[in-house]
């Protein structure tokens, strides 16, 4: 069998395998258990001594949603102060410059919602210091604001009858010490060894064999590649992301930090498990986002090795693949995997370039991300997977004729009200701007030449790179068709607002209905009830995913990707 | 609460942006290639390159690496890919005329033996690979210029393929950069 093959099954096969150890201990750090970490409990201690916070006062979900919006808020000023002024500041051995007023605004927010879209390039966009002080502690704290937020709805599920779902403050800071911090140090260890530069020296200058003079860029990459990975950032360090050879220098390297995309979402519903005491739940929504995982990886896997059509038609060589924007150490199947992986998770890294893709790998990508559920950003994945579970338990209990209750709280008009509008806001926000963008493009062709012509591609291909720059900011993923030219004021601004709607709307809304539904009494299960983890109802799940999510979007991937299919083969 | 945010996040720049960085730098200082560095390669003592960056080669003299995007190509500090979506008929033209540029400084090969990564460009424009088949490809150029007996040139590359992972995983490539570099070193030794 191709080796290609073999590393994308032995790369799945290790992500699951490690997915259940890992779940069960994150469960155990979230419900305050013994683990082999505690020797850390001084360290957050102080810290909490520090800054004044008490981390046992119990929390109302209110109270949690508040702590949590306003350090969001304070991080927004954080991050557009020091990127503005980031010339001033010490660590910046090349020279870079300050950014912009609405790049800095399009970054700053799209590192605090956990999205990592860039509309800069790492080389000459930032300097060590805010590559340091924004970009990979935003990495850090906003992967573990999105996990504090999944425990306090786990807290929210399993308890009978309750007022409040925890203390953000001390699930924030163990997501950081006890989860995210160990693993980012393991995987960074590996990747120096590897050849990951991770140093403070400016460009590297080297004179080539053929005499020719090349400047090299490094700096500190080996500390910010683990963390974008494990906590679903995805903000490269380097312009190319994972497809730069020193950012992802080996195949090795490729498997870990594939494997690090999807190791905690995968783990998450694992904890979910754990927490509940509800393995048969957990096992079966694992069941339905890998069976949909999987189909993806598997139609991206076929197309992406296949290779071009047009270019098989020129009668070379195409063994190898559809090769253009993809790696020679990599291959085409390890580009189709971390594709489906960085889109259904809400990482957004690459080791090859999308808008280079074949029409149906592209088409997949969005789907996934338009879906964007599928194991999810570490934590809001499977809040909005939750969302969907409700309005699945309320739709199935009126097709059976039965109160919908999940977990033993009734779902009422409230709950499905929020859990409806949550589910809607994503594809409102996608296609609304992406028609906006559509409409420029067409009636305002001067605005459009003054904004540097935005599109890299003609015809159908053109609208999938407006089409997936919105559904990628929606779904706080950050991957790009990058030949879209999205460093202007059009694109920064409204790309900006969409990633702060779609990054806190679902998060209150989820937490609201865990709130909401926690403190209604607790209604026993008899035979009338309909049991959420059964085959059936895993079915039934997906179905309603697929309808709610999957065809609002037909009508724009029609006109996209699948007319592009169409116009190759 | 923005006060104790700002606490907070200091701290958090305490713990993440100063220990865990001083750590993983105190460990590349130690088992790093090269102290944190990019790793580097040198031919007779003279550095001349970085381990995993590609180069560009156009002399007849050496093995030629992909096209890129990087810049004005293999500009390694600003990494690019084209972003050349599938059914780009600028694209498909480009990539029609690299095909015959690379038959006509090959011209013993038919068209079928020019593998796809010789015509298209890398997603980070510095691809220091190509497969072991584009390197054999570009042998017998490489050893008229050189005038060097195809056989030995042909050894220097089998003993430049780099195998899968464990032997397992992935794909076989070679690396362009060491793989002059050991033909220069094997042509100084002729000498």
């Amino acid at each position: 069998m191709n080796t290609e093959l073999i590393g994308s099954i032995a790369q799945i096969v290790l992500m699951i395998v490690l997915a259940y150890p890992l779940g069960k201990y994150i469960a155990k750090v979230y419900k305050g258990e013994k683990t082999c970490l505690d020797f850390m409990a001084p360290v957050e201690r102080f810290i909490f001594k520090v800054s004044g916070i008490d981390p046992k006062e119990e929390m109302s979900w209110k109270s949690f949603l508040k702590a949590l919006l306003t350090i969001n808020l304070f991080w927004f000023f954080w991050g557009m102060l020091l990127l503005y002024f980031q010339q001033y500041l010490p660590l910046n051995p090349d020279g870079n410059p300050g950014q912009s007023s609405h790049l800095s605004f399009n970054t700053c927010i799209s590192f605090m919602v956990n999205c990592n879209l860039q509309h800069y390039s790492g080389e000459s966009g930032l300097t060590y210091f805010t590559q340091l002080f924004v970009i990979m502690l935003f990495q850090f704290i906003t992967a573990a604001t999105g996990m504090a937020a999944l425990a306090g709805v786990f807290r929210a599920m399993a308890s009978n009858s309750a007022r409040t779902i925890g203390n953000f403050w001390d699930l924030l800071m163990k997501s950081c010490t006890r989860i995210l911090l160990p693993m980012a140090l393991i995987v960074g260890f590996i990747l120096i060894v590897q050849g990951t530069p991770m140093g403070f020296d400016g460009k590297m200058k080297l004179t080539t064999l053929e005499g020719t003079e090349q400047m090299v860029s490094q700096g500190p990459a080996a500390a910010i590649i683990p963390i974008k990975q494990l906590g679903t950032n995805g903000g490269g360090y380097f312009g190319t992301n994972s497809s730069h050879p020193l950012e992802n220098p080996t195949y090795l390297t490729n498997m870990l930090e594939c494997w690090s995309i999807l190791i905690l979402p995968m783990a998450m519903v694992f904890a979910l498990g754990f927490y509940l005491k509800r393995k048969r739940l957990a096992y079966s929504i694992f069941g339905v986002m890998l069976f949909a995982y999987l189909v993806s990886v598997g139609i991206n896997t076929y197309y992406e090795m296949s290779g071009n059509p047009k270019i098989a038609e020129m009668g070379i060589d195409q063994s190898a693949g559809a090769m253009e924007g993809k790696e020679t150490r990599l291959g085409s199947a390890a580009t189709a995997l971390w594709s489906a992986a960085t889109t259904a998770t809400s990482n957004g890294s690459v080791n090859g370039m999308h808008d280079s893709t074949m029409p149906l790998s592209g088409m997949m990508e969005m789907l996934n991300m338009q879906i964007n559920t599928w194991f999810g950003g570490v934590g809001v994945g499977l809040m909005n997977y939750y969302a969907f579970l409700i309005i699945a338990v309320f739709i199935s209990g009126l097709m059976v004729g039965r109160t919908p209750e999940f977990l033993g709280k009734k779902v009422e008009a409230r709950e499905m009200k929020i859990a409806t509008i949550v589910a809607l806001a994503h594809p409102f926000v996608i296609l609304i701007g992406t028609a906006v963008a559509c409409y420029y493009w067409v009636y305002d062709p001067a605005f459009v030449e003054a904004e540097g012509g935005w599109l890299n591609n003609p015809g159908f291909h053109g609208l999938s790179e407006m089409l997936y720059e919105y559904t990628s900011s929606s779904a706080n993923n950050g991957s790009g068709f990058e030949g879209l030219g999205d460093n202007t004021y059009f694109w920064n601004l409204t790309t900006g607002l969409a990633l702060i709607v779609s990054r806190y709307l679902p998060i209150v809304g989820q937490v609201a209905i865990a709130g909401l539904l926690a403190q209604k009494k607790y209604v026993p299960e008899s035979a009338g009830t309909l049991k959420t983890d059964t085959a059936t109802f895993a079915v039934m799940t997906l179905c309603v995913i697929f309808i709610v999510a999957a065809l609002s979007f037909f009508p724009a991937l029609t006109l996209g990707p699948i007319a592009e299919y169409f116009s190759i083969y | 609460m923005l006060l104790k945010s700002f606490k907070l996040t200091l701290m958090f720049c305490v713990l993440f942006s100063a220990c865990y960085i001083f750590v993983l730098w105190a460990f590349a200082q130690v088992f790093g290639p090269n102290k944190g560095n990019a790793e580097v390669v040198e031919l007779n003592g003279k550095i001349v390159g970085a381990a995993y960056v590609g180069q560009s080669f156009t002399q007849d003299i050496y093995f030629w690496g992909r096209p890129s995007c990087a810049g004005d190509g293999y500009d390694a500090s600003s990494s690019g890919g084209s972003n050349k979506g599938p059914s780009n008929e600028a694209y498909l033209a480009e990539v029609e005329v690299r095909i015959d540029t690379f038959l006509a400084r090959h011209p013993y090969l038919k068209r079928e033996e020019v593998s796809a990564e010789m015509v298209t460009a890398s997603g980070s424009g510095l691809d220091p690979h190509i497969s072991p088949k584009a390197a054999f490809a570009q042998a017998e150029r490489v050893a008229e210029a050189r005038r060097m007996p195809l056989e030995e040139v042909m050894a220097i590359v089998s003993g430049q393929v780099e195998s899968p992972l464990f032997g397992l995983f992935g794909p076989e490539t070679v690396n362009v950069l060491k793989l002059n570099i050991a033909l220069e070193e094997a042509a100084d030794q002729n000498k």
